[in-house]
């Protein structure tokens, strides 16, 4: 993947790096729907006996999984890229009304260096759509950004049972070429 | 299509949960919440009022973290149709204590009985199946209600999926808390966790 990436300012060694803040979190569901963002975080942690990683089919099935381990004691993180938090609008009623600490990590695509105009729809209104679902949103928008926010989200939803949504911007993880 | 005496909901989730003890019963959002709760309200019952197609992807979660605690999850046929991808994230993790059991009365019954796929040709039976969730039935009878019933609290069995024709007769709603917090620290409690 990492060859068809136009220049950004990733180093890529972020990826390595939420992991590292999953297991302090000890999280131990991941349900994704994948993204080339997402794609080295996502072979971590199906190499991780400690964490479930769970292939889902679309993004809200991801909203009930991690309900469900919330309700058996377990914490969980929901990887998606930004087209799926449209797939997410009605499940998200569950996160609030049961008031579940939610982390979900979006990498945006439709936002910088864009060649597929129908991500940027999505692209554009991911986080306005979240907020209206009452998930706090942080934005990294550098690479340098990612893992502090990663963290203080974390720290939200697990500390603090509000739910959280970190944005990787596209800029940090680099648009992707054909 | 049906080509079964449809049976009556009440007395069929009634009969399921008769045996009860440790398992938990998710239930989706209607009749099968009104159904499970007029069976018995339960600390480990965890009812849904909306988040349609998301009982079963709630029974997985809860399955893949307390895999000693059998999980059952009743929900309606418009239900599963609507969640039908996640019969195939279920057969993909193929979690051993999850039951799905289909209160299957072929119409949208909240909203005006209008026919579902599965009086028309749709065999959601045969879609879990063919997403890797190879032991499901047909219960045809309370007879064989009862002795589905009596195995519900295996956490070895699974994952798999039991489907119940029922009739489309009213039935009163007894309507348990709306309360999602109440409901999740309720269970929570009952598996010794904390209160958030």
């Amino acid at each position: 993947m990492k060859e068809k990436n136009a220049p950004s300012e990733a180093s890529h060694a972020w990826p390595h790096e939420i992991h590292k803040i999953l297991k302090k979190f000890d999280v131990r569901q991941v349900a994704y729907v994948p993204d080339a963002g997402h794609a080295e975080l996502i072979r971590q942690c199906h190499a991780d006996n400690d964490i479930a990683a769970i292939t889902l089919t679309t993004e809200e099935e991801g909203l009930g999984v991690l309900t469900g381990a919330w309700l058996g004691g377990q914490r969980g993180v929901l990887l998606m890229q930004s087209s799926g938090v449209g797939n997410c609008a009605n499940m998200l009623s569950l996160v609030k009304m049961c008031r579940i600490p939610m982390l979900i990590l979006v990498t945006m695509r439709g936002e910088w260096g864009e060649f597929n105009s129908w991500q940027v729809s999505m692209g554009t209104h991911s986080e306005d759509l979240l907020k209206i679902g009452d998930i706090k949103v942080l934005r990294a928008e550098k690479a340098g950004d990612v893992l502090e926010c990663v963290n203080a989200a974390a720290a939200m939803a697990f500390d603090g049972a509000t739910a959280c949504a970190v944005l990787i911007s596209q800029r940090a993880i680099g648009s992707k070429k054909f | 299509m049906t080509k079964f005496t449809p049976l009556e909901r009440r007395e069929v989730v009634a009969c399921l949960l008769a045996y009860r003890k440790n398992l938990i019963a998710v239930t989706s959002l209607g009749s099968p919440t009104y159904d499970v709760a007029a069976a018995g309200d339960h600390e480990r019952n965890f009812y849904l009022w909306g988040a349609m197609g998301g009982a079963a992807m709630v029974g997985l979660g809860l399955a893949l973290a307390q895999p000693t605690v059998p999980i059952v999850v009743f929900c309606g046929d418009g239900e599963l149709l609507m969640g039908m991808g996640g019969l195939a994230t279920i057969g993909l993790q193929q979690p051993k204590n999850l039951t799905i059991i289909v209160l299957d009365n072929e119409m949208f019954g909240e909203t005006g009985k209008q026919k579902s796929h599965t009086g028309r040709g749709t065999d959601l039976q045969a879609i879990a199946k063919a997403c890797s969730i190879t032991k499901t039935q047909h219960l045809a009878n309370l007879s064989d209600i009862d002795t589905f019933a009596k195995d519900l609290e295996t956490i070895d069995a699974g994952p798999r999926l039991a489907l119940i024709k029922i009739a489309d007769g009213e039935t009163s709603r007894v309507l348990p808390s709306r309360d999602g917090v109440a409901l999740k620290i309720r269970l929570r409690n009952a598996l010794g966790l904390g209160n958030s």
